[in-house]
């Protein structure tokens, strides 16, 4: 039987792995891709929660966290679309508008 | 001894996986990458009796994230993207400051203590089939944050719509 804690390691490996590359990359669409690692990395935690546990509450929030997965990749999409319509730029450091 | 042996591939796999997902150059290889790290992650919700979950990942994941993501990023067209520098130059902060959270988090789990168990184990499960069973806890007990989650979709659908339609 494996322990938890391996679950829970790899799962903060993963996630640290997203938020670097959230930190560390320039364009808009990893860095979604990035969010999504990360999500998925909270979804094998509260699985394998689900599972130690005998309790089926992690398996209903993994079913919520990918609702709402679905709903942020659809509207942050939407904004990059917009945003290259207008702008023509996919890359953070050439969207300075908010800049003082 | 097996369930290790399968468990070190999968840890292996998938940090690989997301380590090139966050390095590759093209938009298109990362996603793809992405595509072969969700399926590894389906089957260890296999390996954790989550059949229902690792369908889902499969259906939804696998098949409707991902596929918009390479929609917008073939629509989009980044030809340039592969000559250019895909990192912002002050990387080395990030990777400093995302490293000294691992450790923070590895050296906090030694001290993990584990609640109390619940009703469902596995022969539970077992008797009701693991879809029957997350249907009738998510029809009962979590029927108004299922309501909640139909209205986050609506709200997507037509901000996406909203966001994405030309003015005229």
């Amino acid at each position: 039987m494996i322990p938890l804690e391996w679950y829970i390691g790899l799962s903060s490996i993963i996630f640290m792995i997203g938020a670097v590359g959230f930190m560390i990359r320039r364009n808009l669409i990893i860095m979604l891709v990035c969010v999504e690692l990360m999500l998925n990395a909270a979804n094998i935690s509260l699985v394998a929660f689900s599972h130690y546990l005998q309790d089926l509450r992690g398996q209903i929030f993994v079913f919520f966290i990918i609702t709402v997965a679905a709903a942020e990749a659809a509207i942050g999409l939407a904004i990059l679309v917009v945003l290259v319509r207008n702008k023509g730029a996919v890359h953070t450091d050439e969207i300075t508008e908010m800049k003082g | 001894m097996l369930p290790v042996i399968i468990f070190i591939y999968f840890a292996i796999a998938m940090t690989t996986l997301s380590i090139l997902v966050i390095t590759r150059k093209n938009p298109i290889h990362s996603v793809l990458f992405m595509l072969a790290l969700f399926f590894h992650i389906a089957a260890l919700y296999l390996f954790l009796n989550a059949e229902f979950l690792a369908a889902v990942q499969v259906i939804l994941y696998a098949g409707a994230i991902l596929v918009l993501f390479l929609f917008v990023i073939t629509m989009l067209n980044l030809k340039a993207e592969i000559f250019t520098e895909p990192f912002i130059g002050e990387w080395p902060v990030s990777l400093a400051i995302g490293s000294s959270l691992l450790l923070l988090i590895f050296f906090s789990i030694r001290d993990f203590l584990k609640g109390p168990v619940g009703t469902y184990s596995i022969e539970v499960i077992k008797q009701e089939t693991n879809t029957k069973i997350l249907g009738r806890v998510l029809y009962t007990e979590y029927l108004f944050p299922f309501e909640i989650a139909s209205l986050i979709l609506l709200i997507a659908i037509v901000g996406a719509m909203v966001l994405a339609k030309k003015k005229s």
